[in-house]
């Protein structure tokens, strides 16, 4: 679709001499479809401004302060969002001298803004297929009334936001490329680097394995570990990668030649249940790690000194997650049923490790932690092709470079996932009050995992179902319904449109965003519960551990 | 003392008493009672000596047989990995049953093939057929005896429907009629009260298998679906085989292990 179609549709200032209406050829051909519809005019006037989300509902109210947005158009409302996505791209690019960025189309998620009676901002509803459903939809919610928002007015301006999607696409995974064997117990976890090129695996065997992941077989095997291996965690540089199992140990490796860094260091005196990294955009040098383990201790290490930094006792039971944000903090989620926020830098010596904030307010053991910013921390200087930067510095202001771009999307937001069935939405640098309560879940959550958009997240309960909430609000958007056993992990696709679960059930299932209704591809192959689950950075491949001891590689 | 090894010499030249061994033996084992007459008699300053010694001589005892159950002795042993592997979010969780609860179909599909069936009760006693039924009289002068009254017990299918008594040859009575089992599952160790679906083969024969006669070692099938064991693609599992392994006939109920 070409976005020039729409260039004399155009009504406003910037295109004075413009042609009023419509110029194509579609009204005239749905018009009697149009009519039968109900009451709906058979074209409305929208204005379109670019979103900015956290603080989503302050600045949509007053687009005619907003800068960003365009005068107002007149569209027939059975426009489609692929119709709408080309005006954007026409409106924003169409009148650019550079040949090739005029051609160029980028992909946009939509939002039908809504306002309360009062005048207040209510959240915004998107628009899946076309501008006539969703102002159907929001004129259904309105009647409901328990949102407070007011009928959609066609008469008036329809206000809509948009929202830029990734320009390239993951093809998703249908089959079974290669099974790779070698682990001699169940695999517990699965790992790809940043970059795409390595894949880490771990297990009840007690080694670590590094695979090829062009070859599917296997790169090193590493001995070193006495106890079931329970996570891993690749630097964000890649250059190395951390492991720790039940006896409390943590072994740092270098990938390129499986061998130690170092020697084992007795990190906890129980085992150790997540280990984060400090992002690239924070310390060049990716020297820093934090883990959290059942001895109610979390604690920062530096691998190169192999001394620990900070030990952080404030949580009075075992510390099930702890993920380390892009704004210098650290959160751990734990079974006292709190969630801590510690300073992990700061001018002073005791700004390292310091508690900054409880946030209070699960009814049960805390399992599961997600940051919006999660995928940019763990991928640091490495976009969707995994090209690697010329040198630590080009590499560092890389990372800050695609840091600095999430985050311009709004704060960073935190959903934790608990035993108590519900999740809750916190900016946890702003409030320690929760923004919101998600319940809908039946059973203990699992499992949570940010969209690397942060447009959506997902979490996985052992209810056997998957429920997709907007990543900007916490609002929810989707049940995913299929599995017919408890759903142990969840993982996005790099172009955030499609997520893989794993499943006690012994498949993995792939779900498409914009069609939640049924499971897009079963993967079915493994003989027992799949433990383990990860998406390639680059897209390539998706790995699964199973009990059955293999690991399994799905592509395209 | 003796000047030479007058004993030795005499031992090679002559050789042993026949019962020498015995003898010492003997000795051997009445010294602790020759022992303890001496320490119950004895006082004193021999008394103190003596048991000074002897406490010497049992605390070096103690010690050589500590030293010889080193061997036996149980040592944490640091390199060996318990089994049963979980992730992290499944460690320390109460209530989660972490027993293998997959079903290998692929095997279970090929010994269907096979007609052979690896089950617990491998033979069976076979049952006569004037065991297995009665003869009943019908007619209006009792003189007919065509009809047969199975007197073991029986499943009958929810939409089995009775034909004419005229056409009726087998009764399967009511009494004996089972709907459900009680079925063990061999890895989880616990047994569930399953509803029967069919009898897949009784072993005696193929008429009792048509007739649905549960005797001994019959292999039925019985509904799984709450058991939430699931295929390797990722289906449900609702009908699985089971072997009885009881006389219902005199038990009065069925119990079965799931063939696994």
């Amino acid at each position: 679709m070409s976005g020039l179609t729409w260039g004399g549709s155009m009504v406003g200032k910037t295109n004075p001499d413009a042609k009023l209406g419509y110029a194509g050829s579609k009204r005239g051909r749905d018009g009697e479809d149009l009519k039968s519809e109900d009451d709906l005019p058979s074209s409305v006037v929208i204005q379109l401004s670019a979103a900015k989300s956290g603080d989503d509902d302050t600045d949509t109210t007053n687009a005619d302060d907003d800068e960003n947005a365009f005068p107002p158009i007149d569209v027939p409302i059975d426009t489609n969002t692929t119709q709408l996505e080309a005006l954007v791209n026409n409106l924003l690019n169409g009148d650019d001298e550079d040949e090739k960025k005029k051609t160029q189309t980028t992909p946009y998620a939509f939002y039908l803004s809504r306002v309360s009676p009062s005048g207040e901002a209510v959240e915004d509803i998107e628009i899946a297929t076309s501008l006539m459903d969703a102002i159907k939809r929001a004129n259904v919610l309105a009647a409901q009334s328990s949102s407070g928002a007011s009928p959609i007015s066609t008469e008036a301006v329809i206000k809509i936001t948009y929202q830029p999607l990734a320009v390239f696409r993951v093809r998703p995974v249908t089959r079974c490329t290669d099974t790779m064997p070698g682990h001699t117990d169940a695999v517990l976890f699965v790992s790809f680097s940043g970059n795409g090129k390595n894949l880490a695996s771990g297990g009840g065997d007690t080694t670590v394995r590094f695979w090829d992941v062009n070859t599917c077989l296997p790169k090193h095997t590493c001995p070193g570990h006495r106890n079931h291996i329970l996570c891993l965690a690749w630097s964000p540089d890649t250059t190395k990668l951390a492991s720790a199992d039940k006896n409390g140990v943590v072994i740092i490796w270098d990938p390129t030649t499986g061998k130690m860094i170092g020697s084992p260091i007795k990190a906890h005196s129980k085992w150790i249940t997540s280990i984060a990294w400090e992002p690239m955009h924070r310390n060049k040098l990716c020297e820093r790690l934090v883990t959290s383990s059942k001895d109610n201790l979390v604690k920062i290490w530096n691998v190169r000194t192999q001394r620990v930094i900070a030990t952080m006792s404030g949580h009075s039971d075992s510390v099930e997650c702890c993920k380390w944000g892009g704004e210098g903090l650290i959160y751990t989620g734990s079974r006292d049923r709190t969630i801590k926020v510690w300073g992990a830098e700061g001018p002073n010596n005791g700004d390292v490790g310091k508690l900054v904030k409880t946030l209070t307010g699960h009814g049960h053991r805390v399992n599961a932690l997600a940051l919006s910013c999660d995928y940019v921390c763990r991928t640091g200087p490495f976009d969707h092709t995994g090209t690697a930067p010329a040198d630590v510095d080009a590499a560092f202001a890389k990372a800050k470079e695609r840091y600095e771009e999430v985050k311009s999307q709004g704060p960073e937001r935190l959903v934790s996932g608990s035993d108590d069935f519900t999740l809750f939405y916190w900016h946890p640098r702003e409030s320690k009050k929760p923004i919101k309560r998600l319940t809908g879940h039946q059973q203990a959550v699992c499992s949570i995992s940010f969209s690397p958009d942060a447009r959506h997240f997902a979490s996985a309960s052992f209810d056997k179902k998957i429920k997709v909430w907007d990543g900007r609000n916490g609002n929810f958007v989707a049940t995913l319904t299929g599995h017919v056993g408890a759903v142990y992990q969840v993982a996005w696709s790099s172009d955030s449109r499609y997520l893989v679960t794993a499943s006690k059930d012994s498949t993995a299932k792939l779900w498409q965003v914009s069609d939640y209704k049924k499971a897009k591809e079963t993967l079915p192959g493994h003989a027992d519960e799949v433990y383990a689950l990860d998406w390639s950075p680059n897209g390539s491949a998706v790995a699964t551990g199973s009990k059955d001891r293999t690991i399994k590689i799905w592509k395209h | 003392m003796p000047q030479h090894e007058h004993m030795e010499r005499h031992r090679k030249l002559h050789g042993r008493r026949m019962d020498a061994e015995e003898r010492e033996r003997k000795k051997e084992a009445r010294s602790a009672h020759k022992r303890s007459e001496f320490a119950q008699k004895v006082h004193g300053i021999r008394a103190k000596l003596y048991n000074e010694k002897r406490f010497k001589e049992k605390a070096a005892m103690r010690k050589t047989i500590a030293e010889h159950n080193e061997r036996d002795n149980k040592h944490s042993n640091d390199d060996a990995v318990a089994d049963g592997a979980v992730p992290a979010y499944l460690l320390d969780r109460e209530g989660v049953s972490r027993a293998k609860v997959l079903s290998n179909t692929v095997k279970q599909k090929r010994k269907e093939k096979a007609g052979k069936w690896d089950v617990p009760i491998p033979k069976v006693k076979p049952v006569a057929d004037d065991e297995m039924f009665k003869q009943l009289k019908s007619g209006k002068k009792q003189n007919k005896a065509w009809k047969r009254m199975v007197t073991k017990v029986t499943f009958v299918g929810e939409n089995f429907t009775r034909k004419a008594p005229k056409y009726e040859r087998f009764i399967r009575p009511t009494g004996l009629r089972m709907k459900r089992a009680h079925i063990t599952h061999p890895e989880l160790k616990a047994t569930f009260h399953l509803d029967i679906i069919g009898v897949k083969k009784n072993p005696s024969s193929s008429l009792y298998t048509n007739l649905g006669v549960i005797t001994k070692g019959t292999v039925i099938e019985v509904n799984v679906s709450d058991l939430g064991l699931v295929t390797t693609t990722g289906k449900v599992v609702w009908g699985k085989f089971a072997q009885v392994t009881n006389n219902p006939e005199l038990d009065g109920c069925i119990n079965g292990v799931l063939l696994v």
